[in-house]
């Protein structure tokens, strides 16, 4: 999967769990600060992902993805 | 003693939704019972209810809608009905004044089995975030709150088909007693799902009368057989007296009593004699030392089971002696069905309408009126002018809430 097949990916998952208009998710976008996420919001988008990719990401990983480009690089990386 | 009244009507109801939309209904004594659309109910028993008919968009945004249980999503919905009704700006009220006191019998129930569905088949870890909050009974009051910004106290109150009237008694002593000025009070329920109404259908609680929708809710008949399960909510503004008078709010009618008892008897049968039920009319009089033959009218419990309807009026007739005979009794679920925890809500609205309006609604389906049940039940709309009207409200495991209300 091309980075920006995860982009695309990841944007519709955000879109849908967040309720916000896709073309706000851009890479730069951090969830809570710009995407309007709170705590509980922020994991269901963790799980929305992890069932999204086929992937686990444990608590001390979630915690360090906070804008959209960590998620895509997270991603990209799990699935090498 | 602080004076209460009523100043604003949010009803949701399957015959109408907003004050005048649902007083117009009862008039015309329209049944809000249709064969269920929220879901597949052909292998059920039952296959008729109440449901609403509103658009939940025009009122919350989707991002709200999605993290709300339908029966928080009816509670806001009927709250700000009742606030537009009353001629309320929230943002000009003192906050820490407002309360919010908004029960359910049940709490949300879609969002459990939906989320029960995801724990069997995923486990543990796959269940949403959001169920908690989505399901528990305290979020209606708690997200008008929220909503609002209304600081005063919140509550809930869970006593199953008593909560509505419940609710709007405990909300009448908050303000009796200075913990408010004014109070959203009353009571929402979102139960047409298929596990609740397999659950009440196994019980034998439920009318079968599918191929006739519109007849199956028929309170104090002899071919009543069990009540139609509704849904919505009724939110009421109580408020100070003398808070509604200084800005010249349309008063409905004044609140004036409250009376509650437990049957102390079965977990779902009333009492056969009625006799907590008699205890909570008794009560509510005494609260405002009121005579019996004072009142004029009496909005029923009158679920349309053959157990309740007959303890209600033996109830009834022990309280009041031979005014019985000259009361005039309605149940309103016999157009609206039964809402459960928001039934004393959109019954209380109903009450003060008829006080209000000088028009009490019927009890319609009255076909082949029940021999050993004979008080008036009014089965067309009668115009009167009453002074005093009691709403009754009794809950499986016998508690029982009873309300007095007075014309203005």
């Amino acid at each position: 999967m091309t980075e920006q097949e995860i982009f695309e990916k990841v944007k519709a998952v955000i879109a849908e769990k967040l309720s916000v208009e896709p073309e706000k998710v851009t890479l730069e976008a951090r969830f809570i600060e710009d995407l309007g996420a709170d705590s509980l919001d922020t994991v269901e988008l963790i799980m929305g992902l992890e069932d999204e990719f086929g992937l686990e990401i444990s608590d001390e990983e979630a915690e360090k993805i906070r804008t959209v480009k960590d998620a895509v690089a997270f991603i990209q990386a799990k699935l090498g | 003693m602080r004076r209460v009244v009523i100043t604003g009507l949010g009803p949701l109801t399957p015959i109408g939704v907003g004050a005048e939309a649902y007083h117009k209904a009862q008039l015309a004594g329209r049944s809000g019972v249709r064969p269920i659309t929220r879901f597949d109910a052909s292998t059920l028993p039952v296959r008729i209810a109440a449901e609403v008919d509103v658009n939940p968009e025009a009122f919350l945004d989707k991002k709200e809608l999605r993290r709300l249980d339908r029966f928080v999503q009816y509670a806001l919905i009927a709250a700000e009905l009742a606030l537009k009704d009353a001629g309320l700006e929230p943002g000009a009220l003192d906050p820490e004044r407002v309360g919010t006191l908004v029960g359910t019998g049940i709490g949300g129930m879609e969002t459990w089995e939906a989320q029960s569905k995801v724990f069997l088949e995923r486990g543990p870890n796959r269940i949403s975030p959001f169920f908690i909050p989505m399901m528990i009974a305290n979020m209606a009051s708690a997200h008008i709150a929220m909503r609002y910004g209304f600081m005063g106290p919140s509550s809930t109150a869970v006593t199953a088909c008593a909560t509505g009237s419940d609710a709007i008694g405990n909300a009448l002593r908050m303000i009796q007693l200075g913990e408010a000025d004014i109070v959203l009070a009353g009571g929402t329920e979102a139960a047409i799902t298929p596990m609740a109404i397999g659950a009440f259908a196994v019980m034998r609680a439920l009318s079968t009368r599918n191929e006739e929708p519109q007849k199956a809710s028929r309170p104090f008949t002899l071919s009543r057989d069990g009540f139609v399960m509704g849904e919505g909510a009724g939110v009421l503004v109580l408020e100070e007296y003398e808070h509604a008078k200084k800005r010249g709010a349309r008063i409905y009618a004044e609140l004036v009593g409250f009376g509650r008892s437990a049957d102390a008897h079965h977990i779902t049968e009333p009492h056969p004699e009625g006799k907590g039920a008699a205890l909570a009319m008794r009560r509510a009089l005494w609260d405002a030392r009121v005579d019996p033959e004072a009142v004029g009218y009496i909005n029923a419990h009158g679920t349309s089971t053959p157990v309740g309807d007959r303890a209600e009026v033996l109830a009834i007739k022990e309280v009041f002696g031979e005014h019985a005979k000259r009361l005039m009794v309605s149940s309103t679920k016999s157009m609206t069905g039964h809402l459960l925890g928001a039934a004393g809500g959109i019954e209380a609205i109903a009450t003060a309408q008829a006080l209000y309006h000088g028009v009490i609604p019927p009890t319609i389906n009255l076909e082949d009126p029940d021999p050993e049940l004979d008080l008036d039940f009014v089965p067309e709309p009668r115009e009167a002018k009453v002074t005093y009207a009691l709403s009754n409200s009794f809950a499986f495991g016998g508690q029982n809430a009873v309300l007095l209300f007075k014309r203005v």
